[in-house]
């Protein structure tokens, strides 16, 4: 039985045969619409989601599985002290496979240590986001052929955005990638990613806080939103959130086959004005999580 | 001059910086040995080469004590092995790949930190610059051995 923690639980031949398996989804549809039948995903979510619990049960559902959870710590077991080990020894009985998100970072690694069904993890606190990234790299792969050979800026907030630092974690293990990591010197991404992923394995990047100053050299742009819930302090929140925001103007200083994406939701950094240009993928990046999600059911189910 | 005796069977834990022993009492969980084992703490005696150190002697079965830890803790500590009233070995100490219940994770928001009954571990992810991170959250250990 496996569980996926990080996107580096799979090697990267493994990532490209889920990659392949969400590509034929994509394609075919129907041919997967009853794959799950007479399965149970059970999405655990301790803290709210919109976005990553339901493309999670739209997967399910889009494969003739059902669902079932909770979307909030409080209306779970927990809001009465129940410990994650015994949440899941229990949901193990009810379920075929478990989603889960949780504040407490590691937690779902704990929840994997005493599950009887495979878990994944669908965000934990500021730390790891795998599900989000298989998302981002089928994304690019999808619309650039391959992952190769490119220069992608990560901006926003990148010491608590957690789908940077699994993005960086996974993007490594491609050739030819360079990194622009943009954002507030508060914000930067946090020394273990630097230290034990960028500086130890001599990969190219470096740290700026100015957006247009790089834009036209960037191949992909991954915008982040500034999250309130990571920060301690109100006004430290409320003074780096608005720190990049993306208009027209400054998309203007991009190459023409330049992506944005964004792991979504925003709030204002980027401008609804973007939308509607046709380099502004982070809408077609929320479809293909589907995808992607459907093939890791199927995968981790051994359905495939 | 104090006179401790010699052992029969157990472990002499030399050269360990001195007031550092009570640490490695702790660490080691000495307090947790059975009745019948005997410690003997020697705390701020004289040495040639430290110029003040601590000793440790336990009076025990050799495979009561883990010492992998120590070499977290000191690795420049001496670890003589004691079977039948002669040293066996001197073991020499290296880090070890993983830590158990013996540092606990500071990073607030690490499920560690509210998680009931769990194992506190930390892996060894760089040898070379000796550094220990949570299992959990991946936060560096920076706290003083």
């Amino acid at each position: 039985m496996r569980h996926l923690m990080s996107p580096l639980d799979f090697s990267r031949e493994e990532l490209e045969q889920l990659m392949d398996l969400a590509d034929d989804i994509k394609n075919h549809p129907d041919s997967y619409s009853e794959k799950c039948h007479g399965k149970k995903l059970a999405t655990c979510f301790y803290e709210p989601s919109t976005r990553t619990r339901l493309s999670f049960e739209a997967a399910m559902l889009n494969l003739g599985g059902s669902v079932l959870g909770f979307s909030s710590a409080d209306s779970s077991s927990a809001s009465k002290g129940e410990s994650v080990s015994d949440t899941i020894r229990v949901i193990s009985s009810y379920a075929d496979i478990c989603a889960m998100r949780h504040p407490k970072e590691g937690a779902p690694l704990v929840a994997s240590q005493r599950s009887r069904i495979p878990v994944i993890n669908a965000g934990d606190g500021g730390h790891q986001h795998p599900t989000q990234t298989l998302t981002d790299l089928f994304t690019i792969r999808s619309l650039r052929g391959e992952i190769k050979d490119l220069t992608i800026g990560l901006c926003g907030d990148l010491k608590f955005g957690r789908t940077v630092h699994s993005l960086i974690n996974a993007l490594v293990r491609y050739p030819g990638i360079k990194f622009v990591l943009i954002s507030p010197e508060e914000l930067r991404v946090p020394e273990y990613i630097r230290e034990d992923v960028l500086d130890k394995k001599g990969y190219e990047y470096k740290e700026v806080d100015s957006l247009d100053d790089v834009m036209g050299e960037l191949d992909i742009l991954y915008m982040t939103r500034v999250q309130r819930e990571r920060f301690f302090n109100e006004e430290d929140y409320i003074r780096l959130k608005d720190f990049f925001i993306l208009t027209p103007e400054k998309m203007q200083l991009a190459k023409k086959d330049m992506m944005v994406l964004h792991p979504l939701p925003r709030v204002n950094e980027i401008s609804v004005d973007v939308d509607d240009d046709p380099r502004a993928m982070y809408f077609t990046q929320a479809q293909y999580g589907v995808y992607v999600r459907m093939a890791l059911i199927l995968t981790l189910l051994e359905l495939v | 001059m104090l006179n401790i005796s010699g052992i029969h069977e157990g472990f002499v834990l030399d050269h360990i910086k001195a007031g550092e022993s009570m640490t490695i009492y702790r660490d080691l969980h000495l307090d947790n040995l059975g009745s019948d084992c005997t410690i003997a703490m020697i705390m701020n005696a004289k040495s040639n080469k430290m110029g003040r150190k601590d000793i440790i002697k336990i009076e025990c079965p050799i495979e009561s004590v883990d010492l992998d830890i120590l070499g977290f803790i000191d690795h420049n500590i001496t670890c003589n092995i004691v079977k039948d009233d002669v040293i066996v070995e001197k073991r020499a100490l290296s880090l070890p790949h993983e830590i158990k219940n013996v540092i606990s994770c500071k990073n607030p928001r690490c499920i560690s930190t509210v998680e009931q009954e769990l194992d506190q571990i930390f892996i060894l992810t760089d040898e070379e610059n000796e550094v220990y991170r949570c299992k959990y959250c991946e936060e560096k250990y920076t706290g003083t051995k």
